[in-house]
């Protein structure tokens, strides 16, 4: 494997070593107390095209575990905003000797295009392509539940997970409902019509529209940022009538089974998709998604460049 | 002797009886066998299928403003490699067709590059911005003589300005050709809406946008008795609607790209922006109820929508590239390679589809014409067995954004004649 660039080309082997990869690592860091030298000599490059603190941040403190040479260029105050092609942009990095280039564009595609296009010969981790995808949040994410709720086990046969919110513009909805039915978990969609993409119904979920309905059955639920963008817009009347609906407050966090947990990719909307009280709450893990992020984060570059060095 | 004189021995006309044709100053003078060559020469042709040459009644030139993508006569070099003797220029240049002069300047510059007869679209408003009409009439009565009116590119979505068009073109028997595109349906769109583009997080392109719009316009072209002509049709449900239409004597005809009846939606998997075209590739569902419907009738015609662009246009993230493939060098052999399992096709129905109706619904009189004595020697020889491999490096067009890249089209253009002249042969421009 050379590049990671969207879930669907990961085999259910593949997910497993990146978690069991992103466990080993932590471990053997002392959760990250001390570095490996695994990139010593190795330059990562993050291409960031938006704004992006917490994920920036996630892959660079990653590759600086690794002993790797970060260097971020963003595109703000860089030449990027004076309309140098992706293309160009590319050959630069290239010319840099980049061994890998973590991308986040708003174009879907634009890291399957960097990877792919012939323009350098990188390794290319995909940071988020506009609505495609964000497979490491996904792979946080499976790490989090995992660790919640089958930390002994392979896979996540007999679990329901809900998504709830809007899927048709979310990129880490659409890695998390591949990954997560990937590894067996029945993945619930809860939104909106307006919110979800055409023909879902052949993705592998099942869609909902009715939260309180499901709330029962799951056994992890993932609320997604509503973008402010959308709001007032011509997908849902009005925020409060989506949080009448979609939200997730203190009552419904009380419907869920016991052991269920509550996630959510950041940055939130308190008051909007998730109240204080759950965010803040008991069953919240979203610090958890947080800490796991660097770790799987350093597991796909430790995979993809990190060549045969043995972990121990 | 006279020029552009020649004799065509052993082909068979329509891909049907085998029979010489005698071409005496660029007119057909003669069809028979074993007709007496006399002084002239001889061309071979034995083996090929002789047809008239083509008509594209949807092209993209892009002269005047963007003559880095294509010139005329570039795209006139690259027309006549593809087997036509005509070509309809779409009006969205820069400055666009909606005046007599550049109208004029089009149709004049065609005459200059002297290969095919490139006949100039006319916009349908002025600027192609949907508010006022464009001086039809005086397009129509300019030497560039416009007959077919278009703001391709963009939909004349106001449903008043497009009755208004229909009904001002009945004056000269013009024509409107629709790019039907509902513009608030299809904001941002870059692909087919369906499976596919949700996975891929690319916005979709809904075929109701499309349809809706034919449904519209087929109404209004029977409320005012005008003409109108569907550009680049790619959905079933406006096979549909078309069909109806027709049933209920409504004068429109329709139009399909070769690259909606042979690609599908699923190449955009690849991100590769030489996919990006707009209307989108679709299903394969639609594919296949457009490669029907040319065959029985309801679509009437093929045209290329062959759209130009510059390298670096598609040499980008999929978001930012341009739409549009080349296709009038490929034209031929794409379409007989997507037909060639629909029951009712043949040699004579694809010179009817890529020759005479489009010269018929553009009012080119003397293109589409039979191979019969008397007649313009509008002439292409094809290799029904000679295969040939797409290279972009190798077409004449000024720009290399073909889908077909290293695909291997069954037939061969081999010889073309364009009033009498054999400019075209073994494949290659003459001289």
């Amino acid at each position: 494997m050379k590049h990671l660039i969207s879930v669907q080309d990961l085999s259910r082997n593949d997910t497993l070593h990146i978690l069991d990869t992103a466990r080993e690592l932590d471990r053997v860091t002392n959760g990250g107390s001390k570095l490996l030298p695994t990139l010593r000599g190795r330059t990562v490059v993050n291409l960031f095209y938006e704004d992006s603190t917490r994920t920036r941040l996630s892959f660079e403190r990653a590759a600086k575990r690794l002993s790797a040479d970060v260097v971020t260029f963003s595109a703000k105050g860089s030449s990027v905003s004076k309309g140098e092609s992706l293309k160009d942009t590319a050959l630069t990095l290239k010319a840099m000797g980049a061994d890998m280039i973590v991308v986040r564009h708003p174009s879907p595609g634009a890291a399957h295009r960097l990877a792919h296009a012939g323009w350098l010969e990188s390794s290319v981790i995909n940071a988020g392509d506009g609505k495609h995808e964000h497979p490491t949040q996904a792979l946080a994410d499976a790490l989090t539940i995992r660790a919640h709720l089958r930390p002994d086990a392979v896979d996540f046969d007999g679990l329901t997970i809900g998504i709830v919110g809007d899927v048709l513009h979310s990129r880490v909805a659409r890695s998390n409902i591949f990954l997560l039915s990937s590894l067996g978990a029945k993945v619930v969609v809860v939104s909106p019509p307006t919110l979800l993409p055409v023909k879902i119904e052949n993705w592998p979920c099942t869609v909902s529209y009715s939260l309180d309905a499901t709330l029962p059955e799951l056994d992890a639920i993932m609320m997604l940022r509503v973008q402010q963008e959308r709001m007032n817009g011509t997908f849902f009347p009005s925020e409060l009538e989506y949080s009448r609906a979609f939200g997730l407050n203190r009552a419904r966090a009380a419907s869920l089974p016991d052991h269920a947990i509550v996630l959510h990719p950041g940055p939130m909307n308190r008051g909007v998709e998730i109240t204080a009280e759950v965010a803040d709450g008991i069953r919240s893990v979203i610090t958890d998604q947080v800490a796991n992020g660097l770790k799987v984060r350093m597991a796909a570059m430790y995979l993809l460049i990190g060549g045969e060095v043995n972990v121990a | 002797m006279l020029p552009n004189s020649y004799l065509i021995v052993g082909s068979r006309a329509y891909g049907e009886q085998v029979a010489d044709i005698r071409i005496t100053d660029g007119i057909i003078s003669e069809m028979g066998s074993d007709l007496e060559p006399g002084n002239l020469p001889v061309i071979q042709g034995s083996g090929l299928i002789s047809l008239p040459a083509l008509v594209d009644l949807h092209t993209h030139l892009r002269e005047p403003g963007r003559e880095d993508a294509e010139t005329i006569a570039s795209g006139s070099r690259a027309a006549t490699l593809g087997g036509f003797s005509a070509v309809f220029a779409m009006a969205n240049t820069t400055p666009v067709a909606d005046t007599a002069g550049v109208v004029e300047q089009v149709w004049r510059i065609g005459r200059e590059a002297g290969l095919v007869d490139v006949f100039p679209i006319g916009a349908v408003s002025v600027g192609l911005r949907g508010e006022a009409l464009a001086e039809l009439g005086a397009m129509a009565a300019s030497a560039a003589k416009v007959t077919v009116f278009s703001d391709d590119g963009n939909c004349v979505s106001d449903p008043l300005l497009m009755r208004r068009a229909l009904e001002y073109v009945k004056t000269f028997d013009g024509v409107i050709a629709q790019h039907a595109q509902d513009p608030r349906l299809t904001q941002g769109s870059q692909m087919n809406e369906g499976e596919l583009s949700g996975i891929l997080g690319l916005t979709g392109w809904p075929a109701v946008a499309e349809e809706a719009i034919i449904a519209r316009d087929v109404l209004l072209a029977s409320h005012v008795d005008s003409r109108l002509h569907i550009c680049h049709v790619s959905t079933s449900g406006s096979v549909a609607i078309i069909r109806w239409a027709k049933e209920m004597g409504i004068r429109v005809s329709a139009e399909v790209t070769p690259h909606h009846l042979l690609l599908t939606e699923d190449l955009v998997s690849s991100f590769d922006p030489v996919y990006k075209v707009n209307p989108p590739l679709r299903s394969r569902a639609d594919t296949l109820a457009l490669r029907e419907a040319l065959a029985d009738g309801t679509i009437d015609i093929v045209a290329t929508d062959h759209a130009p662009h510059p390298h670096e246009s598609k040499d980008c993230e999929w978001d930012s590239a341009a739409f549009g493939m080349l296709g009038l060098e490929t034209a031929l052999g794409v379409v007989v390679a997507a037909m060639a399992e629909t029951p009712d096709w043949s040699w004579r129905t694809l010179s009817d589809r890529m020759s005479v109706a489009p010269a018929r619904i553009g009012r080119a009189v003397n293109h589409g014409r039979p191979l019969a004595a008397g007649e313009p020697a509008h002439i292409v020889l094809v290799d029904p067995q000679r295969t040939r491999e797409v290279v972009p490096a190798q077409l004449a067009s000024l720009s290399g954004n073909t889908p077909y890249a290293g695909m291997t089209l069954p037939v061969s253009v081999t010889d073309v004649f364009f009033n009498g002249v054999h400019q075209v042969r073994g494949g290659a421009l003459n001289g």
